[in-house]
């Protein structure tokens, strides 16, 4: 049994694709698949005589993640030269900043069960990406392939001011939610356009001398970053307990087995020689600049939240959970735009947009369809064109394959049949084949006139005006 | 006389004048060679094939006057540390025994569409690292002038091509006086412009932040009619400077009236050999005659200029030259024992001595623990040295001296004492330090027959200033073919 | 002043720039470096307090690249100079995380 109370310090590393067109020093794309080393040239390979040239939407991301996260950004920026060798590493050093990071002493407010609470961001700096190392299943060798070589990252610090898991994912939540909103990365944890690491140590309960730390390696989701805290604290604990010490040292996460190891190897002396690099010039910002890119700002989360509140009057829940996507927002409001029904748009994107994610095991940043025919399946359903069933049918259409409602409900003939002759006709004989459900309606069995509504939508393909049907049976029986 | 005592501009008039066809040019070029490349061995690869070929256009264009300039259908060397697409590259090291780059330097493009045709690539020290072209892994250069010598380096093949008449100019890099001290032993003319004034995209780094690209010629009209060609902002290369006065020729004007020549006390010290030192203020008086203001000043930190030097150059080399691990182009040992001994024999056995050397105190200097004591501490040294100058050109146009303490040592001397053979770079190093144009031309012969440079040094743009200056001063003398060039 | 270069400093700065000496080479290594460190200790004598470290030479600043795609596929070309190729990617020995 524990006999003392620990509690965890924990800071992060946040490595964050930026969503740029071309690699951060030249002018590769970055676009995701392709065969291995087509999206390389001499620079992003390292070849002799190759030198980088600075992508500036690069220093504009950055800026704006710095701004949106309330750092002081950094007027004089050099990058600098972190050497070591690994084959992912074409140059052998990778162009980072260390001594002048673009921002710096920044914050944001993060939101758990014991409230609200600020967390502090120590740097951002800009650096380039490594390639890929895929191991070969037949030989005894390794595969490079330098597609991700060069493509920007940039790399956010906090403070060590973390002291949960739960804090933890709030923190990254709310970087990934900010850092979205600004359109200056999709932050996918699974594909690594988001990746974190997780410095960890532990202390007694009321004591202030940090412990030794470790850091935390290949989390590559919020699951894993909250198995792997917890896990590495027991460890710490564990070891503390049996009078051992903690090494400080990098561990690398195994999420199916559960467990960390040790990323040790005596040919790594882990001192990067940083010098700046001569290749580049400084990177001067000034106020002019800051202010254009502040002026770009995106409404951001908490903003946006508000005005949908107030603009649409959507319930807190509503726009709590639509705002918790900037891909969501962004098709909340185009629909409303073009059928100006909000809360109807909201319903759709809060029940069956989501159980159809859940369903995919997507994000909400994978949705494909466009608002336009959202919005047109609301002016649908609302008309009374089609009916719910109906509804639910072509908005998986919808959202499979982006089709256009109106086409599909005339193609299909779905549209419900509000004509009072046919309906009749076909609850007439719906009536007479079912005697015995009549009967037991008379015998005051409410729920026999269900059972009857069924059969006529079963009969009507589901195209019924239900209240319409609901009446006239009424009347028939 | 034949073909290939010719300048690089005389040779063009006669081109463009029909008196010569580019093919009879680069028949002689690579005739010259195949006499002299025994004695010498300037080149590492000589693209005979390719040249006359590439001849054949160039004429073809000269003739329906596409190519119409100063340079059209000359042909040239370059050094091996610059990229040249489909043609072997090797900056005179086993590492890249076999790296055929797909791309070409920026300042070779610009030779290329200026109507150049490229004869081959001359042999350096290994990755630009000594002074002597020793150290490179396909053999020694030969002094033309005296084949028991050296030619200097790093740039030797290239100055040496130039001297033996086997091109009829060629391009070197200067990083701590490659291009200036290869060109004073072997008599010929050679320019390091201003940082940034020619684009380093495709010029392998040895220290990416003080290498520049210069020309190596037989005078110094050559020398400015090719640095106005190479010269260009390159938005491949972030260090690459916008200039609107790099029309260099129009500095070629024998006029030094009251230019102001400042003499450093401190480049004429101990050190400095008798004759040279003789020369050199012979030289100056020259100029003095044609109206020149001569002052003798003190610079000062002339002697932090090398330590500081190394300390850069060395710890960017080792960043630089960390790219050469055997993946991805160039040697990779044969058998190994997984990925660092991969990279460690690779390396072991792909660099020579001088280089294993430089990268090791390259490392070691920023390594945790030092990078404030030297790097940082080289890093200020540079930027005195550079207010230095600063004063200093506040009162002079020109700053003119020595461009090494000696004239050529004899093959095999130098390496045995390196700190002794980094003395050698003391004139020429603070230039690249501090971002400096210099131009190394001849000024006369010492006892042994060997030619003695002197260097003028300008404050950084002013290429104008140390050209006139030289021009000037060549006017009053002929060049001196050296003997070989008669056999 | 003279700097002594012990043998853990040669093998240590050896992994950093991944080079392998034979003893003859350290002895020679151990030389040279600990020279060149005496020579280089010269620089000591200056004094460079409130001396800002000068990386770049010239103040120029601020030079960007469009956002823009213009590189095609060259890979096949460049792969030709690679050791060992296979599946369009350079080949390394076994490397394990």
């Amino acid at each position: 049994m524990m006999s003392k109370q620990y509690e965890m310090v924990i800071g992060l590393e946040v490595h964050v694709e930026l969503a740029t067109k071309t690699k951060i020093f030249c002018s590769c794309s970055t676009a995701f698949g392709g065969a291995p080393n087509t999206h390389t040239c001499p620079v992003c390979t390292g070849m002799p005589g190759s030198l980088p040239v600075l992508n500036k939407q690069v220093v504009e991301y950055a800026m704006a993640v710095g701004l949106a996260t309330n750092c002081e950004i950094t007027r004089c920026n050099k990058f600098d030269r972190k050497n070591y060798f690994y084959p992912d590493n074409p140059q052998n050093y990778q162009i980072s900043q260390l001594y002048l990071p673009i921002c710096r002493n920044g914050s944001v407010e993060i939101q758990t069960e014991n409230g609200t609470k600020s967390i502090g961001i120590h740097e951002i700096h800009m650096e380039e990406d490594a390639g890929k190392l895929i191991h070969d299943e037949w030989g005894d060798c390794s595969l490079v392939d330098f597609n991700r070589s060069g493509v920007p990252l940039i790399e956010i610090v906090s403070e060590p001011d973390m002291r949960s898991a739960e804090e933890v994912i709030a923190y990254l939540d709310k970087l990934r939610m900010t850092i979205q909103y600004l359109g200056a990365s999709d932050c996918k944890l699974q594909e690594g356009s988001m990746r974190a690491d997780v410095n960890i140590s532990v202390r007694e309960a009321g004591t202030t001398k940090l412990g030794t730390r470790t850091e935390m390696k290949n989390l590559n989701s919020f699951r894993a970053i909250a198995r792997a805290i917890e896990n590495e604290k027991n460890r710490q604990i564990d070891l503390i307990e049996s009078g051992e010490k903690v090494i400080q040292e990098t561990r690398r996460w195994d999420d199916t087995k559960e467990y960390s190891y040790a990323m040790r190897s005596k040919e790594d002396a882990q001192d990067y020689r940083y010098f700046p690099e001569p290749d580049l010039v400084p990177v001067v910002i000034n106020d002019e600049w800051i202010a254009e890119v502040k002026s770009r700002q995106p409404e951001l989360r908490e903003a946006k939240l508000a005005r949908y509140k107030e603009e649409y009057g959507l319930p807190d829940y509503d726009a709590d959970i639509i705002t918790g996507s900037k891909r969501m927002a962004d098709i909340f409001e185009a629909a409303t735009a073009i059928c100006g029904k909000p809360k109807k748009v909201s319903n759709w994107l809060m029940v069956e947009t989501m159980r159809l994610l859940k369903e995919h095991a997507m994000e909400p940043e994978d949705i494909t369809f466009s608002p336009k025919n959202l919005a047109k399946l609301v002016e649908l359903a609302d008309a009374g064109t089609i009916n719910s069933t109906v509804a639910k049918e072509v908005f998986e259409k919808i959202f499979d394959e982006d089709i256009d409602p109106d086409e599909y409900v005339q193609e299909n003939g779905l549209k419900t049949v509000n004509d009072e002759g046919e309906l009749r006709t076909v609850i007439g004989q719906v009536v007479k084949d079912n005697p015995q459900s009549v009967e037991d309606y008379h015998n005051g069995k409410e729920k026999a006139i269900g059972f009857l509504v069924g059969q006529t939508m079963k009969a009507m393909k589901g195209k019924a005006n239900p209240a319409m049907v609901n009446q006239i049976l009424k009347e028939l029986l | 006389m034949s073909l290939t005592s010719l300048t690089a501009v005389e040779l063009a008039k006669k081109i463009k004048a029909k008196e010569v066809t580019v093919p009879e040019a680069t028949k002689a070029a690579l005739d010259a060679i195949e006499k002299r490349e025994e004695k010498i061995n300037s080149f590492v690869t000589v693209d005979r094939e390719g040249a006359l070929k590439r001849a054949e256009e160039v004429q073809k264009l000269i003739n329906d006057k596409t190519l119409t300039g100063a340079l059209a259908g000359v042909p040239v060397a370059i050094k091996d540390n610059m990229c040249t697409n489909g043609m072997l590259t090797t900056c005179s090291s086993k590492i890249l025994n076999n790296f055929v780059p797909t791309y070409t330097a920026q300042a070779v493009e610009n030779l290329e569409a200026a109507g150049a045709v490229i004869l081959g690539k001359t042999n350096m020290d290994e990755f630009a690292m000594g002074s002597t072209t020793e150290t490179s892994a396909f053999g020694v250069t030969r002094n033309p002038w005296n084949t028991e010598h050296v030619p200097g380096g790093s740039s030797g093949g290239s100055c040496a091509a130039v001297a033996a008449e086997e091109c009829y100019y060629a391009l070197g890099s200067d990083t701590g006086g490659s291009i200036r001290q290869p060109s004073a032993f072997c008599g010929v003319t050679g320019i390091k412009p201003t940082y940034g004034t020619v684009s380093r995209y495709g010029l392998i780094a040895y220290g990416s932040s003080l290498d520049q690209i210069g020309p190596v010629a037989k005078d110094v009209t050559d020398c400015a009619a090719i640095l106005e060609v190479i010269s260009s902002y390159d938005k491949k290369d972030s260090t690459s400077l916008k200039r609107d006065d790099t029309d260099f020729t129009s500095a070629l004007v024998d006029d030094v009236k009251g230019m102001r020549i400042g003499i450093p006390r401190d480049y004429f010290g101990d050190g400095l050999d008798g004759e040279v030192k003789e020369a050199v203020f012979a030289a100056a008086k020259v100029l003095e005659e044609k109206g020149a203001v001569l002052e003798e000043f003190d610079l000062s930190l002339v002697e932090y200029a090398i330590p500081a030097y190394y300390v850069i150059a060395s710890a960017e080399a080792s960043s630089n030259l960390a790219r050469f691990d055997g993946v991805k182009y160039g040697y990779r040992t044969g058998a190994c024992e997984g990925l660092h001994d991969m990279y460690k024999k690779t390396r072991s056995e792909g660099f020579g001595a001088e280089v294993k050397r430089r990268i090791m105190l390259g490392s070691f200097v920023l390594s945790s623990g030092y990078y404030d004591a030297y790097y940082l501490k080289a890093l200020r040294t540079k930027a005195l040295i550079k207010q230095a100058f600063g004063k200093a050109f506040e009162k002079y146009d020109v700053i003119l001296g020595p461009a090494a303490p000696t004239t050529a040592p004899r093959l095999g001397e130098s390496l045995l004492d390196p700190i002794k053979m980094y003395l050698g770079d003391i004139y020429t190093i603070s230039v690249n330090l501090a971002g400096l144009p210099g131009i190394s031309l001849p000024c006369g012969i010492d006892g042994k027959g060997l030619p003695i440079g002197m260097q003028l040094i300008g404050d950084c743009f002013k290429e104008k200033n140390i050209i006139r200056a030289a021009y000037a001063f060549e006017c009053t003398r002929e060049y001196r073919h050296c003997s070989m060039t008669e056999e | 002043m003279a700097n002594i270069i012990s043998d853990e400093t040669i093998e240590y700065v050896g992994i950093l720039a991944k080079l392998e000496l034979s003893e003859e080479e350290k002895i020679r290594a151990k030389k040279d470096m600990g020279d060149m460190l005496d020579y280089i200790d010269k620089l000591n004598e200056l004094d460079t307090a409130g001396v800002e470290p000068m990386s770049h030479v010239f103040p120029v600043n601020n030079v960007f690249r469009e956002d823009i795609v213009v590189n095609g596929d060259d890979s096949e070309q460049m792969l030709k100079n690679a050791p060992e190729v296979k599946d369009k990617s350079y080949v390394v020995p076994r490397t394990v995380d």
